[in-house]
C-alpha cells in the first residue's frame, strides 16, 4: 500500500512538473512576438447585432489596410451592450440600432456627444419562409387567419421591436396581432423562427431579410409608419484609444465602407 | 409585478416532475436490472442534457418538434396540433433538462439497497413487481426524494431550451427565468430583483424542508450524499 502511494505521489509530482514546463514553454516562446507587437491596437466595438455582416467585411479589409490594429467586435442586442457598457465592459466605440440606448449613455455621460453620428439607416420589413403558401404582400395581410405566430423582437429591449410595435400601431393592426406575437431577444432569433417555419411572418430589418436565403422580404413598412432607424454611432468616453478609434469611425463613413453598407442593405445617415 | 409567470413556472415544472419521476425511475430500474450491449452508450446519452448548455438541448429539441421536424409533423398531421411556442413545450424542454438529475439519484439510491434484501424476498416466492414496490421503492425512497427535489429546482430554473422551444410570449409561456431576463434586459431592475427573490425563495424553502424532513426521518444523516 505504502509502495502504491509514493508511486501516486511520483506520478502526480511529474504531472505537475510537466504542467509546470509547459506553461514555461508558452510563456518564453510568446514573449518574443509580444515585444514585436508592442504597437498593436485593439479596438473594441461594441454593436448592434444586425451590423454583423457588414461589420466583419469591413473588419478584414480595414485589418488589412492597418497590420497595427486589431478589431475586437462584441455585436449583440443594443440593449444588452448598453448595459455592458454601464457596467464598465471595455469598448471604444458604440454602435447602437436606435437613438434611445444611445441616448441613455449620453445622459450617463459614458459617450462622447462631440462624436456622435448616425452611420446607417434601415428599414423595417415583414418576413416570410421562402416556400410560404400565405399571401402575404402588406403589414394587413398579417390578420388573415391563417397567421397563427408572428415573431418580433421584445418590445422593450429589442430595437427591432420597438420598431415593429410602431408600425403596428400605426396600421391599427397592434391590436388584433398582439395575441400572435412571440417576443424574441434579439432580431437574428425572429430570422431563425421564420427560417424554420416555426413562425408565419417575422418582423425584421431589411438587412437580416437579405442576410437569409431562407426568407423573402413581403412587405415594407410604409414610409413614416415609424421613426426613422438610424444607427447612431460614437466614441465612449472610458476608451483609452482615442485616435485609433477615432480612425476607425473615419473610415466607416469612408466610400469602401459605404459600398459594403449598401450591400447589405443599409442607407448611409445623412 | 405579474403572478402569472410564477403560477406557470410551478405549473410547468410540477407537470415535468410527473414524467421525470416516471421516466427517471423506469430508466434507472431498468439500467439496474438489465444486461445489454450499447448500456454505457445510452448512460451516457442519458447523461448528456445535464452536461449540455441548455441552449443545444433547446436547439435539438426545436428541430425535433418544430413545425418542419418530425416530432412536430407527426402532431400536426395525426393529431392537428403543435406543441411549439405553448407552455407543452416548455413542460418538454423542463422534463429534458431534469430528467439526467432523477436518474442518476434513482440509480444511486437502488444502488444502495442490499440486493440480499431483494433476493431474500424472491425466495420466499415475491414477483419482481412485488419486489420493486415491496422492497427496493420503501428503502431507496429518500434518494428518490432527493432526485425529486433537485430535478423540480432545476425544472424551475430552466431557461436556455425554454426561450428556444416555449418562445416568449407574456401571459401564455413566460416562466420567472425568462421574466427575469427579460426584466433585466429592459433595465427594470426592481422587477427582476422580485422575480430572484421569489424563484430564490421557493428553491431555498424546498431544499430546507427536505433537509429537515430528513433528520426527522433518517435520524442525522441527511438525505444520502446530495446535499
Amino acid at each position: 500500500m505504502k509502495k502504491m502511494n509514493t508511486r501516486v505521489f511520483v506520478i502526480l509530482a511529474l504531472l505537475v512538473a510537466a504542467v509546470f514546463s509547459l506553461v514555461g514553454c508558452g510563456g518564453e516562446k510568446k514573449a518574443p512576438p509580444a515585444a514585436q507587437q508592442a504597437q498593436t491596437v485593439e479596438i473594441n466595438v461594441s454593436a448592434a447585432v444586425s451590423l454583423k455582416d457588414a461589420l466583419a467585411e469591413i473588419q478584414k479589409d480595414y485589418q488589412a489596410k492597418n497590420p497595427n490594429i486589431k478589431l475586437v467586435y462584441n455585436l449583440g442586442a443594443s440593449g444588452a451592450l448598453q448595459k455592458q457598457i454601464e457596467q464598465g465592459a471595455p469598448a471604444d466605440i458604440f454602435i447602437s440600432a436606435a437613438p434611445k440606448q444611445m441616448n441613455e449613455l449620453e445622459a450617463k455621460n459614458l459617450i462622447n456627444k462631440g462624436t456622435r453620428k448616425n452611420l446607417v439607416e434601415n428599414k423595417l420589413v415583414v418576413v416570410v419562409p421562402k416556400e410560404t403558401k400565405l399571401n402575404i404582400t402588406k403589414y394587413e395581410d398579417l390578420t388573415q387567419d391563417s397567421v397563427q405566430k408572428i415573431a418580433l423582437g421584445e418590445t422593450a429591449t429589442v430595437p427591432a421591436g420597438q420598431y415593429a410595435e410602431q408600425v403596428l400601431q400605426k396600421l391599427g393592426l397592434w391590436d388584433k396581432l398582439k395575441e400572435r406575437a412571440v417576443y424574441a431577444k434579439d432580431v437574428r432569433t425572429v430570422l431563425a423562427y421564420t427560417e424554420t417555419g416555426n413562425v408565419e411572418a417575422g418582423i425584421v430589418y431589411k438587412t437580416d431579410a437579405i442576410s437569409s436565403d431562407k426568407v423573402k422580404i413581403a412587405a415594407v413598412a410604409p414610409e413614416g409608419s415609424h421613426q426613422p432607424i438610424v444607427y447612431p454611432i460614437a466614441l465612449t468616453t472610458g476608451t483609452k484609444q482615442q485616435e485609433a478609434a477615432e480612425a476607425f469611425v473615419e473610415y466607416l463613413f469612408s466610400a469602401d465602407s459605404k459600398a459594403i453598407f449598401e450591400k447589405h442593405g443599409f442607407v448611409m445617415g445623412k | 409585478m405579474e403572478w402569472q409567470p410564477v403560477l406557470l413556472s410551478l405549473k410547468v415544472a410540477l407537470s415535468s416532475l410527473i414524467f421525470v419521476f416516471i421516466f427517471g425511475v423506469a430508466a434507472a430500474y431498468s439500467m439496474r436490472s438489465f444486461e445489454f450491449p450499447g448500456k454505457s452508450a445510452l448512460e451516457a446519452l442519458f447523461a448528456l442534457p445535464l452536461v449540455l448548455p441548455p441552449v443545444v438541448t433547446g436547439f435539438v429539441l426545436l428541430v425535433l418538434i418544430g413545425k418542419q421536424g418530425p416530432i412536430g409533423q407527426f402532431l400536426s398531421e395525426s393529431l392537428h396540433t403543435q406543441i411549439i411556442f405553448t407552455p407543452y413545450a416548455a413542460v418538454l424542454a423542463a422534463t429534458v433538462v431534469a430528467f439526467p438529475l432523477m436518474y442518476h439519484s434513482a440509480k444511486a439510491a437502488f444502488e444502495g439497497v442490499d440486493s440480499n434484501l431483494e433476493d431474500a424476498a424472491r425466495t420466499l416466492g415475491s414477483g419482481s413487481w412485488r419486489v420493486f414496490w415491496t422492497i427496493t421503492m420503501p428503502l431507496s425512497w429518500s434518494g428518490l426524494v432527493a432526485g425529486l427535489v433537485l430535478s423540480f429546482a432545476r425544472a424551475l430554473g430552466e431557461f436556455g431550451a425554454t426561450i428556444m422551444v416555449a418562445g416568449n410570449i407574456p401571459g401564455k409561456t413566460q416562466t420567472i427565468p425568462l421574466a427575469i431576463y427579460f426584466a433585466a434586459e429592459a433595465n427594470d431592475l426592481t422587477l427582476a430583483g422580485a422575480y430572484v427573490l421569489m424563484i430564490s425563495g421557493i428553491t431555498f424553502f424546498l431544499i430546507f424542508g427536505l433537509n429537515i424532513w430528513s433528520k426527522k426521518r433518517c435520524g442525522k444523516s441527511s438525505v444520502k450524499g446530495v446535499f
